[in-house]
């Protein structure tokens, strides 16, 4: 618009702005993205540590660590609402979408910055506000003890106090967030992308971020309309959702789902797009497939909004429904497939590096794949009657969310923290958090499995002596995690003070994205000057 | 820089064409939220989906020599201090042939209550064959305390059940209904109405004795 200080801009682009102005009322899209991740990574030490605090009074048998409490059944329930909502609101889309979104895909695509940056602080700060809201429900009242699904009655009739407003006040205000960031995405992927990078020249990162984009806008309306039928409910004397004014819970569970649902792949599409690139930098080969690739996403995103029932074959549906939602969901296991297989072919022979980002890549591979297999147990309306609400389907989901995109969220920081803060990590710490959590989160999740096929229901703070072997094991696992979680920040603080500074492609050949064009860590502005993409170069 | 300088200017313009249809689909997705209340009622009255039945003004006048069980359930809110249960267990119908029974039901508190029922049938693909002619489901009930209403319930199988193959494993249907206590608008009134002729200068006469004798039985 303004033409002059356009002209002025490049000369000396470089200047940033104070303290205050560049962290509180940032518009760029970098700066934004760093405050999404440290966001992310201070929610995802509470997540992880209530995690701890759960699984070390899951050690043994009977009430013990909660025993303080004056209703130590519904903490437990307060506790596993918290985790559930901070890991998936606060953690991994803030990391996920907000930080590496942010930060990486305005560079992939060559725009100098998102279309509205404006927008993109609104959205974060109120991610943030919509955290201390989640936070204030935990200390205001009982706490919601929910989770994370928070269905009626319970939410409506069952909780009196405050704590339930918050966190429906609190999922308001991140959705609110995530909706706008969605629309700047699009926006932005849809018209800022420099001369020659056509959609299909897009790398998967950024097709990863749009299909997400895309999953967002349409599916977060659906749980802003849910949770403000449910407020009204509680507050305002609606009946959506009860049976004595002419409403059914059901209709919660069906629109909470249809967000539901599509919030799963919202968590691991990012996490798809990152592996993508990871494999083929390290592999030292475009991905295989890669139409297929970024159509796979498109069709993962399209499927799994006809799929929601699924999470509710117990409510009574007659068998043809079932049927329909069961075969749907099978349905996913075939793009899902393509792109486990085109990850495999490209690493075929490929020049392969096991450096720490590709150790986390190829973990999230493997594990992944474990927990769509169980996924697709689970998808069978049959088997799920029995299995509904047992550990096994919280073996599944920790399969595919901590193991999938938290390992997705890991290998994204080793990855481009070079090009973020311009210090590399030490490739031997790296290691050592990748085993560690590996280790970890195996023996935590794995003997899920075991005592939910025996039939450990959930939501429950305590279980018969029966389980006690699998728990044991469970809760072992889940410290030596959090240890490496601990571990970690060592190498975060490490790789800031005393890490090697790095030049613009510190991967060297393989990596052919954009960002590696640029300085690490890149100037204050990139691309006020657009870059040209040919044919050639590309993914 | 005037090319530039216009190029910004439609980027600007295209930016907010795109934002712009992306906040219509965030209102339109709301929108659709809020509307599957009335979409999905429609949608069950018109199929019968999970068991919901019809609602019917007269018998077919066909009868057929197949014959169904329909058994009746009762339950209600446990916040409900009525008591309320079928007068039958179960009748065999013909299909096609109308029949009327009657549930009880009895306000065991000591104040007036306006209660409403939810209902369907089971197996739930019997739903678009269940037809009810006249059911206490479709009006909140007054009950004064102490008050015990018989409530009609008069319905038929539709005979062009047994034209389908689908439908031969029918042979039992359960008509069940659950009691809550109604917060509509309709029920506010119906209670301001019941205790108004109490109100004025007769003091702390028992809310419900007047009105509630005369239906006994009814």
């Amino acid at each position: 618009m303004a033409t002059g200080t356009h002209a002025a801009h490049a000369d000396h682009h470089d200047h940033t702005p104070g303290f205050f102005t560049r962290w509180f009322l940032s518009t760029n899209h970098k700066d934004i993205g760093t405050l999404y991740l440290i966001l992310a990574a201070c929610a995802g030490l509470l997540g992880g540590a209530i995690s701890v605090y759960m699984r070390l009074e899951l050690m043994n048998p009977g009430i013990q660590l909660m025993g303080w409490h004056p209703n130590p059944g519904h903490h437990w329930n307060a506790m596993v609402t918290a985790h559930g909502l901070i890991m998936v609101f606060f953690v991994v889309m803030p990391a996920l979408i907000g930080g590496f979104g942010n930060w990486i895909v305005p560079i992939m695509i060559g725009a100098p910055d998102m279309a509205f940056p404006r927008m993109n602080n609104v959205s974060f700060w109120l991610t943030a506000a919509g955290l201390v809201s989640l936070l204030m429900s935990l200390f205001l009242g009982e706490g919601a003890g929910t989770g994370w699904t928070i269905y009626p009655p319970l939410s409506a009739s069952g909780h009196p106090g405050p704590s339930m407003d918050f966190a429906i006040f609190s999922l308001h205000l991140a959705g609110a967030g995530s909706i706008l960031g969605a629309a700047n995405f699009i926006t932005t992927i849809f018209n800022m992308r420099a001369p020659g990078m056509t959609l299909h020249r897009m790398p998967l990162m950024v097709w990863s971020i749009l299909v997400t984009a895309f999953l967002l806008l349409l599916a977060l309306p659906v749980l802003a309309g849910a949770i403000t039928m449910l407020l009204t409910d509680r507050n305002f004397g609606t009946s959506f959702f009860n049976p004595a004014g002419g409403g059914d819970p059901v209709l919660f569970l069906h629109l909470f789902w249809f967000f539901g649902h599509p919030e799963v792949y919202i968590m691991i599409l990012p996490a798809f797009g990152i592996v993508s690139q990871i494999t083929s930098t390290f592999s030292r080969k475009p991905i295989f497939g890669y139409l297929g690739m970024a159509y796979a996403m498109v069709a993962i995103g399209v499927v799994g909004f006809v799929v929601w029932a699924h999470h509710m074959f117990t409510v009574g549906m007659d068998v043809d429904t079932r049927a329909y939602f069961m075969a749907a969901t099978m349905v996913i296991a075939v793009p899902t497939g393509v792109k486990v297989f085109s990850w495999i072919a490209t690493m075929w022979g490929g020049s392969i590096r096991f450096t720490t980002p590709m150790l986390w890549a190829q973990g999230l591979i493997f594990l992944f794949t474990i927990g769509g297999v169980t996924g697709v147990v689970l998808s069978n309306a049959g088997v799920d009657i029995a299995l509904h609400n047992t550990y096994y389907v919280i073996a599944h989901f920790h399969y595919v969310l901590s193991l999938g995109a938290v390992f997705g969220i890991f290998a994204g920081f080793y990855y481009w923290i070079g090009k973020m803060s311009g210090r590399q990590y030490n490739e031997t710490f790296g290691k050592i958090h990748f085993w560690t959590t590996f280790i970890g989160v195996n023996l935590a999740f794995f003997p899920m499995h075991f005592s939910g096929l025996a039939g450990m229901p959930r939501h429950y703070i305590d279980y018969p002596d029966a389980f006690h072997l699998w728990n044991e094991i469970s809760s072992i696992g889940a410290l030596i995690s959090f240890a490496s979680v601990l571990w970690w920040l060592f190498v975060v603080f490490h790789t800031l003070t005393a890490g090697r500074k790095v030049e613009a492609n510190y991967w060297g050949e393989g990596a052919t994205t954009l960002e590696w064009t640029v300085s690490s860590p890149p100037a204050f502005h990139t691309f006020d000057e657009l870059p040209k993409i040919s044919a050639t170069a590309h993914h | 820089m005037s090319t530039d300088d216009i190029d910004r200017a439609a980027l600007t313009r295209r930016n907010r064409r795109v934002v712009l249809g992306a906040f219509g689909a965030v209102a339109g997705m709301v929108g659709m939220a809020y509307a599957a209340v009335p979409l999905y009622d429609m949608f069950c009255r018109a199929t019968g989906f999970a068991g919901t039945t019809q609602v019917a003004t007269v018998a077919p006048g066909r009868v057929l020599d197949r014959k169904v069980t329909v058994r009746f359930d009762a339950s209600r809110d446990s916040n409900l201090p009525w008591k309320f249960e079928p007068l039958q267990r179960e009748v065999k119908v013909r299909l096609g042939e109308e029949m009327l029974v009657f549930y009880r039901a009895t306000n065991m508190s000591q104040r007036p209550i306006v209660g409403t029922a939810t209902y369907n049938v089971t197996p739930d693909i019997a739903g678009a064959w269940f037809n009810k002619i006249q059911c206490f489901c479709f009006t909140e009930q007054l009950l004064m305390p102490g008050e015990s209403v018989e409530m009609p319930v008069t319905f038929f199988v539709d005979p062009d059940m047994a034209k389908d193959r689908k439908y031969d494993k029918v042979r039992t249907i359960t008509l069940s209904y659950t009691f809550f206590e109604a917060k509509t608008d309709r029920a506010k009134s119906l209670l301001e109405k019941a205790l108004a002729p109490a109100s004025p200068g007769v003091g702390q006469a028992p809310a419900g004795e007047g009105p509630g004798d005369k239906r006994k039985g009814g």
